[in-house]
């Protein structure tokens, strides 16, 4: 994996982003909770092929996976992991401020916030 | 040749097709029942008459909450859709950059790219419906990355109507061909700015004693398209890379040539050059036709409105223009005669198990659908 690609992941289509509400952080909520919205259900469709494959094959019961605590490595992981979903929640945030810094680097005056 | 998704991938797409669905099924139609409800009779009383135009219509839809929430989830989903083909398909560039490759060499002769083809001013100033980099950033040499982002997210944006190889525009456009024509087999046939080439091969595949040219300004969706065909087992396909305005082929050197959704993105000026290549290279006894989204004569205003979101909020500048346009008028302009130019509608052709118009309510302007125009030489 190239990590200079990896971090193209959250670009933004050039042009402006158009705002629908009188307020545009409406918009901005709205869009990170929609984000929230579809990793959620993410997340249920992998829960849902994880309790069926279990189910299947008798392998685990409700009880051992309440009782289960991770390892260092385990939380590592699971860090890192969070720490991505976090990015895939901002990602309006940090396109702005992307935007931001890009205008600032390039010598000009800063863009006023969008509306 | 696609993208290998985790679990995660497919779940992120399964969310977005279902709410796409959800969105056109649900959500969409409310649309009209708030402008017939309360926006049409606030404005009647406020102007003394109904709006006339889209435009009015914009306006006065404008304030109205469930017009808002549907535009910003819209947006949102579109969004989150570029995302999520990024992260699958950034993650393993390398890889598919180099299956690419490898696939490609199988049968080199299919691909020719041009590193002189400049992106005109009208593709680069926006990035096409919202797709970062649109379809020509390449952020390495040999990268596939855009196509195989547009490859990926074009299923969960069309919720199965295009077929599942998204070829139902193409399976369509040759099912007409050999019903309105039978027994024609075309020798040479043009597939202008063909994308991955997605509706190239059902011609390719309709017709395999032709020679097929899909052109494309975009050189990752080229390679791309290139390798994907190889890998479809395709070898009548020749993918080049070249500037529809300005073709490098002989005059009257294609019997067929077609488009699908391709000319709403183009501008004014290039659509006209578009055309009169097109009418330059089509053969004597010859036949072109594009495939497009229907034109907003004859519509509401409250259709044309809705039918022309994407203008505004989907990086498609050219679409209202387009859609505006007479294309049987320009046709004619361009010496076919009145009684060969037509207008008509055709059909995707998809596989059984997928969705069709008629049994889901189209997402204006993603309907499995086209209106068509075309010209006999």
């Amino acid at each position: 994996m190239n990590p200079q690609l990896l971090e193209l992941v959250n670009a933004a289509a050039s042009g402006k982003r158009p705002h629908f509400f009188g307020d545009a952080d409406v918009d901005r909520l709205l869009a990170i909770v929609w984000a929230m919205a579809g990793e959620l259900a993410v997340t249920r469709e992998r829960l849902d092929t994880l309790e069926r494959l279990l189910a299947e094959r008798a392998v685990v019961q409700q009880t051992d996976i309440d009782a289960y605590r991770p390892d260092a490595e385990a939380a590592r992981e699971r860090g890192e992991w969070q720490m991505e979903y976090i990015a895939r929640l901002l990602r309006v945030l940090q396109q702005e401020l992307d935007a931001l810094r890009a205008a600032s680097a390039a010598g000009g005056p800063n863009p006023p916030a969008q509306e | 040749m696609s993208a290998s998704a985790t679990h995660d991938d497919i779940a992120r797409f399964n969310f977005l097709a279902n709410f796409n669905k959800y969105m056109a099924t649900v959500i969409a139609p409310g649309n009209a029942v708030a402008f017939r409800e309360r926006v049409e009779p606030a404005w009647t009383q406020r102007q003394g008459e109904p709006p006339t135009t889209r435009v009015e219509v914009r306006r006065a839809m404008a304030d109205d909450p469930h017009y808002r929430f549907w535009s910003a989830l819209r947006r949102s989903g579109m969004e989150m859709r570029q995302q999520a083909g990024r992260s699958l398909v950034l993650r393993q560039a390398e890889s598919l950059a180099a299956r690419a490759r490898e696939l490609g060499s199988r049968h080199s002769a299919g691909l020719r790219l041009d590193a002189s083809v400049a992106v005109p001013r009208y593709q680069s100033e926006l990035d096409n419906h919202c797709m970062p980099g649109s379809y020509y950033a390449e952020y390495f040499e040999g990268d596939v990355s855009a196509a195989a982002n547009y490859d990926a997210g074009m299923f969960a944006t069309t919720t199965g109507l295009f077929g599942r190889f998204l070829d139902g525009a193409g399976r369509g456009t040759a099912a007409w061909l050999q019903r309105t024509r039978p027994g024609w087999q075309p020798r040479r046939i043009l597939d202008l700015g063909c994308g991955i080439g997605h509706n190239t091969v059902p011609l390719a595949r309709a017709f395999p004693e032709a020679e097929v040219v899909a052109v494309d300004l975009a050189a990752p969706m080229l390679r791309y398209g290139h390798a994907r065909a190889v890998g479809m087992g395709l070898r009548n396909i020749r993918f080049e890379q070249a500037n529809a305005e300005s073709l490098p082929f002989a005059d009257r050197s294609f019997d067929f040539i077609y488009s699908t959704m391709f000319l709403h993105e183009t501008s004014h000026s290039a659509l006209r050059r578009i055309l009169d290549e097109a009418a330059r290279l089509l053969a004597v006894g010859g036949l072109q036709v594009h495939l497009e989204q229907p034109p907003y004569r004859g519509m509401s205003p409250f259709e044309q409105f809705m039918r022309d979101w994407d203008c505004h909020y989907n990086n498609e500048p050219f679409w209202s223009a387009l859609h505006e346009t007479h294309l049987p008028a320009l046709l004619r302009e361009r010496g076919f005669a009145t009684e060969s130019v037509f207008e008509t509608e055709i059909h995707a052709l998809v596989e059984d198990e997928m969705p069709k118009v008629g049994n889901e309510t189209e997402d204006f302007g993603r309907g499995g659908m086209w209106y068509a125009c075309g010209a006999a030489a």
